[in-house]
């Protein structure tokens, strides 16, 4: 077990410096000299100005001595200041993640209630009809267009129900939980409904497997009732390759959150990050990449390594 | 992988007389699926209307989609223009036809990039074994760390916002899928016994990789591309309705459904249909990858 934890925290450790690399290049992959690009967004800079951004970005170092000074940097918590602003881009990211990380969780969480149920019922009962409508609905849902659902969704809110605000910022939870909760309703729908279907078919296809084991035979053959045989053997060892699925998952929500949070208005990262875009902000860009990518790594393996220790048959098939 | 294997061949009946070139019968599995499968027929269809909408979209299309007509703004669809006009007066029938190019285009552009680069690098990977293929699949994993939108995002924020840089942009998310998919069924077949065969006659690496290779990659190659393509069309969606995509006046599908979103309460004919539209698009493509996925992996088919 120690070795497998050492061989992944290396996995791991590799991973991470790759993304940081291909996150630290973008700079110097821009066509053309990146501080003129960067400053040519206001329109007239002083060939002063450049270079003061040049030497600020340490554009004139050789490249590994450039990506030296820019982990170290990030070791001691100087992440880059904004080029328009000054202000630390940490600060602004900061401002911005909570609701972007609160729709992706909340829709996760959403997708895991109703998918787990739905996928453990549809295992039950298999077989005709019910698959065929599995299969339309889950492709259905894969091919839905966030953004489109999300505005369908505003529409037809505004029809049923004409008192529900629907658009613009978010009330703070702590202040107005009610009404910070219903705003949000709308896009954790919008951001889960899409998969939804895809999670309760894994679930389904996991379930069956299970089910077709021998200790569930064994299970039956000693007089257990369906329910325990169902949710107590056969769900429990479904679980694993759900849990691998939803870390995948979870990458595929925030990027639905990105563009669901411009469907409702809401001042999450996203809109930070297009604004980054046509300011020609880099440091901004980079550093939301950098940290939520690298947050997703760590916490993946974080539950890959918990289910490996947990479950020690997966553990031992490294 | 063992028992099936990645070749489609070994479920049919071997033909007759002496060996039919392979791709010859990839060719006749996929007439039969057709001819025998209503999903595949109706997936097949509507890939075919609408790509064929796509190209002849210039002739078909009853007006100027950039054309603006003040005095019909926001007009309801009728006779006159069957899905209604937009905020500018343009016909929404015309710039969905058009958008269609510009979607398609981009996202045939960009699946096709992926498979060539993602595709070779994998194939070599797998052929070659040892530091290539771990530095290739490494690379592969870094790429696949990011969020598919933060990996696009920078790719645009690098590259300026243009069609140009949508189609580098998802190519590179695409890339490592097709790297990996390529590479393990190549690390399988490099040690059959007929590429032993084939090098003992004589034969350099890249003989073996394109006659004996590659013809068995064809099936997965075609899935693979089917289901990418219909996943490329959204997120070609996604990025235009973002207003990282193409650049206006040109029509696209998501910018339509962004521009839209503002009028829906008076005039969502745009919106609506639009969204339908990337909607049809997508799901042409994912209901004929999942269902040539059926016909023609084996493997999968035994597993769901």
């Amino acid at each position: 077990m120690g070795k497998l934890i050492v061989r992944r925290l290396l996995d791991l450790g590799g991973v991470l410096l790759g993304v940081s690399v291909l996150v630290f290049l973008m700079i110097r992959l821009i066509p053309g000299d990146a501080a003129q690009v960067m400053l040519g967004a206001s329109g007239d800079a002083s060939e002063s100005q450049v270079e003061q951004l040049r030497q600020q970005l340490g554009l004139n170092d050789p490249l590994p001595v450039q990506y030296y000074h820019w982990i170290s940097a990030m070791a001691r918590g100087d992440f880059g200041v904004s080029i328009w602003t000054g202000k630390p881009v940490l600060e602004d990211i900061a401002e911005r993640i909570g609701v972007t990380a609160e729709l992706t969780i909340l829709s996760l969480l959403l997708a895991v209630l109703l998918s787990i149920p739905a996928g453990v019922l549809m295992a039950y009962f298999r077989g005709g009809a019910s698959d065929f409508v599995l299969r339309v609905v889950t492709i259905t849902g894969v091919t839905m267009p966030g953004f489109w659902l999300g505005a369908l969704l505003i529409f037809g809110w505004a029809i049923w129900f004409p008192n529900w605000q629907t658009l613009g910022s978010v009330p703070p939870f702590t202040e107005q939980p009610w009404a910070h909760l219903q705003r949000m309703f709308l896009p954790t729908l919008t951001c889960a409904l899409p998969v939804i279907a895809s999670l309760a078919r894994i679930m389904r296809s996991a379930m069956i497997d299970a089910l077709s084991q021998d200790y569930i035979r064994t299970a039956r053959s000693k007089g257990l009732n369906e329910w325990t045989v169902t949710f107590k053997h056969a769900l429990r060892n479904s679980l694993i390759p759900y849990v691998t699925a939803l870390g995948i998952m979870a990458g595929y929500l925030f990027s639905g959150a990105i563009v669901v949070e411009q469907v409702f208005a809401i001042p999450g990262l996203g809109r930070l990050m297009l604004g980054a875009i046509a300011d020609r902000n880099y440091p901004l860009i980079q550093t939301s990449i950098l940290v939520v990518t690298c947050s997703f790594v760590v916490i993946n393996a974080i539950i890959d390594l918990l289910y490996r220790v947990i479950d020690k048959r997966a553990g031992a098939s490294v | 992988m063992s028992a099936a294997g990645p070749s489609p061949r070994r479920a049919l009946p071997q033909p007759p007389g002496e060996g039919t070139p392979v791709g010859t019968r990839l060719w006749r599995v996929l007439a039969h699926a057709f001819a025998h499968n209503p999903v595949l027929m109706l997936a097949a269809a509507l890939v075919v209307v609408q790509v064929l909408a796509s190209v002849f979209a210039p002739l078909i299309a009853p007006y100027d989609p950039v054309a603006q007509a003040v005095e019909s703004r926001l007009a309801a669809p009728s006779a006159e223009f069957w899905l209604g006009t937009d905020k500018l007066g343009r016909d929404v029938l015309s710039r969905i036809l058009h958008g269609y190019q510009s979607s398609l285009g981009i996202a045939f552009s960009a699946v096709l990039a992926a498979l060539l680069f993602g595709g070779t690098l994998g194939i070599w990977a797998g052929f070659k074994g040892g530091w290539v293929d771990r530095v290739i699949m490494r690379l592969a994993d870094v790429l696949f760390a990011f969020p598919i939108i933060l990996l696009a995002i920078g790719v645009i924020a690098i590259l300026g916002t243009n069609a140009t840089s949508t189609v580098i942009a998802i190519a590179v998310v695409y890339a490592p899928i097709f790297a990996r998919l390529m590479r393990g069924p190549t690390l399988v077949l490099r040690s059959a016994d007929y590429v032993h065969a084939a090098r003992s006659f004589g034969s350099g690496d890249l003989r073996i990789v394109v006659w004996h290779i590659m013809p068995n990659l064809a099936s997965v190659i075609l899935v693979q591309a089917s289901l990418s393509l219909s996943t490329a069309i959204l997120l070609e969606a996604s990025l235009s309705f973002l207003g990282i995509g193409s650049q206006p006046p040109a029509p696209s599908l998501g910018r339509m459904l962004s521009e839209g979103r503002d009028y829906i309460f008076i005039a969502p004919w745009a919106c609506i249909f639009s969204g339908f539209a990337i909607l049809l698009a997508s799901l042409g493509f994912n209901l004929l990858g999942d269902g040539l996925r059926d016909r023609l992996d084996p493997r999968l088919r035994v597993i769901d």
